[in-house]
């Protein structure tokens, strides 16, 4: 118990760090992942491909390997992304750890991101979009007004598991020098071995907060958008 | 309409101006490739002596034994987590609600903690120093934690997902509540599981791969002797990535395989990440 209390600040520094990681990861991997699935069920053949070829790989490789390809092999290469320390908003400027975590957080969680959003895009029945040509909808009014607003809706569930996956991946990072959450963890149990099951509890009580918020506003989202439908 | 609800077929202009957009993101993508195995290059690491270790005998030998410890973790921590699956996924549509609030506690608790977090947990609770357990255990009893909360999950999933009539038509035969759940439910939930069971060993095996962070042993661990040794962190790095990919690829085709050959067409079951109540499962 006074383990966590009295080191109270590594604890909150810890889960700002997760957090932290969460957004900045969860946003670019958004970005990135909604790029790849343009590319995977857009017309052409080549970039679905690619993108497929680059969700196949991702998938299947362990995430702590592309931790290890961006934060040990790419340097040897001279990718070190030490140029991120150079920019600085006053007195507060990002660490190169925190952008390499971020980039391999992104790489791999991308992949599962493209593959959520292609699951919404089929869950829309291919009767829907021929009913909408045929009332003589044009291409931009059957995307805005019939498929995109089924899309959405579908894809909530799956991208929720996704990002709640993401937050729990955080955790990788504390494997090479980010003093989040998990490496306040062994930080702690280091500390004061005879308190690792309060510690242990004290920090997955943190994880289980921050991946019920994300569950419960992915509920919110989904009964705000729900349709009386059937 | 053959192409999907986003488009329609395309016709004359679009073929040309797909055309031509196939053209320019070949030669992007080619571009892409061109650079990176320049970059290889202009650092030196393409040069033999630092893949010559994979192609020796005995680093072989090495990484054989690696992808055997990781095989093996996988395999163990898979089989107990069907046991701790079963288990609680039956706990969890138990008609006692002395039994099912505390299996639902169990299964969300695990599901909702990091792998990472409780390899850790229990390496600092039971290994370091001297305890009972080796890094190896640790690492096979957080995995079944894990993906037993998992299985526990798809099982419920599962089971609901076997046609109501089955279960009633099994109780007005006049078996009991345990002889439907052995006898009817439970072998036709699993012909609907297996495919997402073999999902879940490819999930196993890449976490597999977080022993690292804890000294156990294992093909991720095994790197870093090698490029202590050979200064070749990219060359490992390759090689060691696509091992993994290889193994994870094969399960998934076993997975799609058994997917057609016992479920047909149907989407494979698919639990969310937390919450029974969040989303409507299948």
């Amino acid at each position: 118990m006074e383990a966590v209390l009295s080191d109270y600040d590594l604890y909150l520094k810890g889960f700002a760090l997760t957090v932290g990681l969460v957004l900045v990861s969860g946003v670019a991997s958004l970005v990135f992942g909604a790029l790849l699935a343009a590319a995977r069920v857009g017309p052409i053949w080549v970039l679905s491909k690619a993108a497929s070829l680059y969700v196949t790989i991702f998938r299947n490789t362990p995430l702590l390997m592309v931790f290890i390809f961006v934060a040990i092999a790419m340097p040897r290469i001279g990718i070190t992304f030490k140029f991120v320390e150079e920019i600085a908003v006053g007195d507060w400027s990002i660490s190169a750890f925190f952008f390499r975590a971020c980039v391999a957080l992104t790489l791999y969680t991308s992949a599962f991101v493209c593959e959520a959003f292609r699951s919404g895009i089929n869950a829309v029945p291919l009767g829907q979009a021929e009913a909408a040509r045929a009332l003589g909808l044009t291409f931009t009014q059957n995307m805005t007004n019939v498929v995109m607003p089924q899309a959405l809706r579908a894809v909530v569930p799956p991208l929720t598991s996704v990002i709640i996956a993401l937050t729990k991946n955080t955790s990788v990072a504390a494997a090479f020098g980010i003093a989040e959450a998990t490496s306040a963890m062994r930080t702690l149990g280091n500390r004061y071995g005879d308190q690792v099951v309060e510690i242990f509890f004290f920090i997955a009580i943190g994880y289980i907060v921050v991946v019920e918020l994300l569950a419960l506003g992915s509920y919110a989202l989904e009964r705000r958008w729900k349709v009386a439908s059937r | 309409m053959s192409a999907g609800v986003l488009f329609d077929a395309p016709g004359p202009k679009a073929r040309v101006r797909h055309r031509i957009y196939t053209v320019l993101s070949v030669l992007a993508l080619a571009g892409v490739v061109a650079l990176v195995v320049l970059r290889l290059a202009d650092k030196g690491q393409l040069e033999y002596a630092l893949w010559e270790p994979f192609v020796t005998p005995d680093y072989l030998q090495v990484i054989l034994d690696a992808l055997t410890q990781t095989l093996k973790m996988a395999f163990g921590a898979i089989v107990l987590a069907i046991v701790f699956g079963v288990l609680f996924g039956i706990g969890k549509l138990s008609d006692h609600a002395w039994v099912r609030w505390p299996s639902w506690a169990v299964v969300e608790f695990f599901r909702a903690v990091p792998v990472l977090l409780l390899m850790t947990g229990l390496w600092l609770a039971f290994s370091i120093g001297d305890g009972p357990l080796s890094p190896f255990w640790c690492v096979v009893i957080a995995l079944t934690l894990y993906n037993g909360s998992v299985l526990a999950e798809v099982l419920r999933a599962g089971i609901n997902a076997v046609p109501a009539g089955q279960v009633e038509a099994a109780y007005a035969l006049g078996l009991r509540k345990s002889q439907v759940i052995w006898l009817v439910q439970l072998p036709q939930a699993v012909k609907i599981m297996l495919p997402a069971l073999v999902s879940q060993c490819v999930v196993a095996l890449k976490d597999t791969s977080l022993g690292y962070y804890i000294t156990a042993p294992g093909l991720t661990a095994v790197m870093r002797p090698i490029y202590l040794e050979f200064q070749n962190q990219v060359p490992t790095a390759i090689v060691i990535a696509s091992i993994y990919i290889v193994v994870n690829i094969l399960l998934t085709l076993l997975a799609t395989w058994l997917q057609h050959k016992l479920v047909g067409e149907r989407k494979q079951l698919d639990v969310p990440m937390v919450g029974a109540g969040t989303t409507s499962t299948t």
